[in-house]
């Protein structure tokens, strides 16, 4: 039996006005989340990727409502989100968190850390005395590997990775059930990556969380996702258990994008599918799939004109992609991925 | 074997802060062999970049080279006067930066400013530069080159300005380039595209690269050296096969097992392997190895003094350690930790 679903998302989509100059009739948009619908199961990672501009870190804060969306609808334990208004929404909110990419900006510098892990605390009235609060952070802190001599220092006496564990820290100061992790381990060293992917893990664990893992970064999302979606311009393209994902990509982008992602060991060589050209802009997206002018598999007549849905190819596999041509062989069955 | 086209020999690059000398690039030497590319990987602040800015004479204040040698081509760059070593910059050695976004002129067309590279070194006339800046762009695979060339950089992608630098480094055919991080900024699709351009372009010029990065995957790809620079030591040297298939330091091993490998095989969720702890304060460093109080594999020895980068076996003679037990490193994704071998552990 697969978890409870937690949080879901149907058609979700935001589109932000540009001007396209000072006289310009025609108010344009970039569709930066365009239709998109995904569920978190409880105590589940998914795992979302694309590349830079694709939307994913929007569609993370759409969800959480810290944007509203153009159109579409965000479900939360049976409870459609959109409609709340502030007021309605803050319960909700102790629920749902979020951790940022940099620790450097997303700390208030003029902030103690027993300041910034407790606000939340004090804000939604989770401890009754002083002391109380206290003890709640100093624990919350060793959740999350720090000492409690951390508590009257401030963030610039941290380094990077020690930044990203108080961000994690004051996310689970309220005991929520959902995390957002939008590309949380990007901008530390290699090292200290995987300290935080072993938190993150840890935390799941131990507390029954539920994250939505963004990440432009393959490998990491391999690593820590049950499931996975990759996004394009807006729109998920391929989705699928992560196993699934990885050994028998569908979707081309897909087989591209992990094509792409160097190995390190040097005895093996990639077969490696380059694509032309860069993301073309979401304020015109090409016609047809998205993805066409750069699809080494694109159909003139066929991919550049009509727009393929997301859909299981076998039902019950749950394994969905938007695409005319997968890679599937002759019996429809998905093909292996070949690496060498 | 030919002499090296670069011979970096005791490079010592120091920074003075308020609070005391921080020598960011200590005792850093290698050599750079005609046409091949040396990989320079470490975490950040371990002094790669500096290595590379010292090579270039453009270290920036407070920062100075206080001992070393930098010989490119039989001469040491640290002898020339500023007007000489201008007439290498960008000539015969020329640097990629991490950045494509702030490292161009914003109110100059890419065009201008490659034809002013060109012809700072070269005399060519407006109009052959201009020649040549426009074959450099679709050498480096920008569409329609012609018109780019009269683009100004925002109106390029991160990844072509990123192949515009490229160009602008490769116009006057130099024999050596240091790339420092020249993909990190950019995504995967497109690091692909700009490292298989390098490659391809490396080849056709017979250059040497110095690649400078933080991804093992980037240099076991791309480099047939590799240094591994931790707290400004080089910590070991080796051909890159070598130094992936049987790493001789706890440091290099500790990174290439943090990084997640494919799942296949492996039990969903197990845990990454870490390097605990952190990066030590480079103005106060401890007396023995740098790395030993991260170590899983540090005996009290390690921390009395600090080992040489020597030669671990005869064979190969490349492949240089700064360990004690350099020999006793298990290999990677073995299961057991390096510490369940230690003797008396």
């Amino acid at each position: 039996m697969p978890n409870p679903t937690l949080i879901q998302t149907d058609r979700l989509g935001k589109y932000f006005p540009v001007k396209a100059g000072l006289f310009a009739r025609e108010a344009k948009f970039v569709r930066a989340v365009d239709g998109v619908s995904l569920r978190v199961r409880r105590g589940e990672t998914l795992g979302l990727v694309g590349e830079s501009g694709c939307g994913k870190s929007t569609f993370g804060r759409l969800i959480l409502r810290l944007l509203d969306p153009t159109f579409g609808r965000v479900v939360y334990d049976g409870r459609d989100l959109v409609p709340l208004n502030q007021a309605r929404m803050r319960p909700l909110r102790r629920k749902m968190q979020i951790i940022f990419q940099d620790p450097y900006s997303s700390l208030n510098p003029r902030m103690t850390v027993r300041d910034i892990v407790g606000e939340a605390i004090r804000i939604h009235k989770l401890a009754r005395t002083r002391p109380d609060e206290e003890r709640m952070i100093v624990d919350l802190l060793g959740k999350v590997g720090l000492r409690a001599d951390a508590l009257d220092r401030y963030p610039h006496e941290f380094s990077g990775g020690q930044r990203q564990r108080i961000g994690i820290a004051r996310a689970l100061a309220v005991q929520p059930e959902f995390i957002v992790c939008d590309e949380p381990i990007s901008a530390l060293d290699v090292s200290i990556q995987a300290q935080i992917v072993n938190l993150l893990m840890d935390l799941q664990r131990e507390l029954g969380l539920s994250y939505l893992f963004i990440s432009h970064d393959l490998k990491i999302i391999e690593h820590v996702s049950h499931r996975v979606a990759v996004m394009y311009l807006g729109k998920i393209v391929e989705q699928a258990r992560a196993a699934d994902l990885y050994e028998t990509p569908l979707h081309p982008y897909t087989r591209a994008l992990l094509s792409a992602v160097p190995v390190p060991d040097p005895a093996r060589r990639r077969l490696r599918v380059l694509l032309e050209g860069d993301v073309p802009s979401p304020i015109d997206p090409p016609s047809g799939c998205s993805f066409h002018p750069r699809c080494p598999r694109a159909e003139k007549g066929k991919c550049d004109v009509e727009t393929p849905v997301l859909k299981e190819l076998e039902e019950g596999s749950g394994h969905k992609v938007a695409c005319w041509h997968p890679h599937v062989d002759e019996a429809g069955v998905p093909s292996l991925r070949k690496i060498e | 074997m030919p002499a090296p086209l670069l011979r970096v020999q005791g490079l010592v690059t120091s920074f003075r802060t308020d609070m005391g000398i921080l020598r960011a690039v200590d005792g850093v030497s290698f050599e750079v062999p005609e046409g091949t590319t040396v990989g320079l990987v470490g975490e950040s602040g371990c002094g790669k970049s500096m290595t590379a800015l010292s090579v270039m004479r453009l270290v920036p204040p407070p920062g100075v080279i206080e001992v070393g040698r930098l010989e490119f081509r039989g001469r040491d760059l640290l002898k020339l006067s500023e007007r000489e070593m201008r007439a290498i910059r960008g000539n015969d050695i020329s640097m990629v930066f991490q950045e494509p976004m702030t490292s161009l002129n914003p109110v100059y067309t890419v065009g201008a400013q490659i034809v002013e590279a060109i012809r700072l070194h070269q005399s060519r006339s407006r109009g052959e530069a201009r020649d040549r800046a426009v074959e450099m762009l679709g050498l480096v695979g920008i569409h329609s080159p012609e018109a780019n060339v009269d683009a100004y950089p925002h109106q390029l992608s991160g990844g072509m300005r990123q192949r515009v630098m490229i160009a602008m480094a490769l116009a006057c055919e130099p024999k050596l380039l240091l790339a420092d991080e020249p993909t990190t900024a950019l995504d995967v699709t497109i690091q692909a595209q700009i490292l298989e351009l390098l490659g391809r372009l490396q080849q056709q010029l017979r250059m040497s690269v110095v690649l400078i990065t933080h991804d093992l995957g980037v240099v076991a790809e791309h480099a047939e050296h590799v240094l591994v620079m931790y707290a400004g030591r080089v910590v070991e040297s080796a051909p890159v096969r070598e130094l992936f298939a049987r790493p001789r330091h706890p440091y290099t091993r500790g990174l290439l097992e943090s990084v997640p490998r494919a799942r296949r095989g492996l039990a969903p969720g197990t845990k990454l392997t870490t390097i605990e702890g952190m990066v030590p304060d480079l103005r106060h460093l401890p007396p023995g190895c740098r790395f030993a109080d991260r170590c899983p594999m540090a005996v009290p020895e390690c921390s009395a003094r600090e080992p040489d980068l020597a030669p671990v076996e005869s064979d190969p003679p490349t492949h240089l350690s700064r360990c004690i037990r350099a020999k006793e490193v298990p290999p990677p994704g073995t299961p057991a930790g390096p510490r369940a071998e230690a003797p008396g552990a």
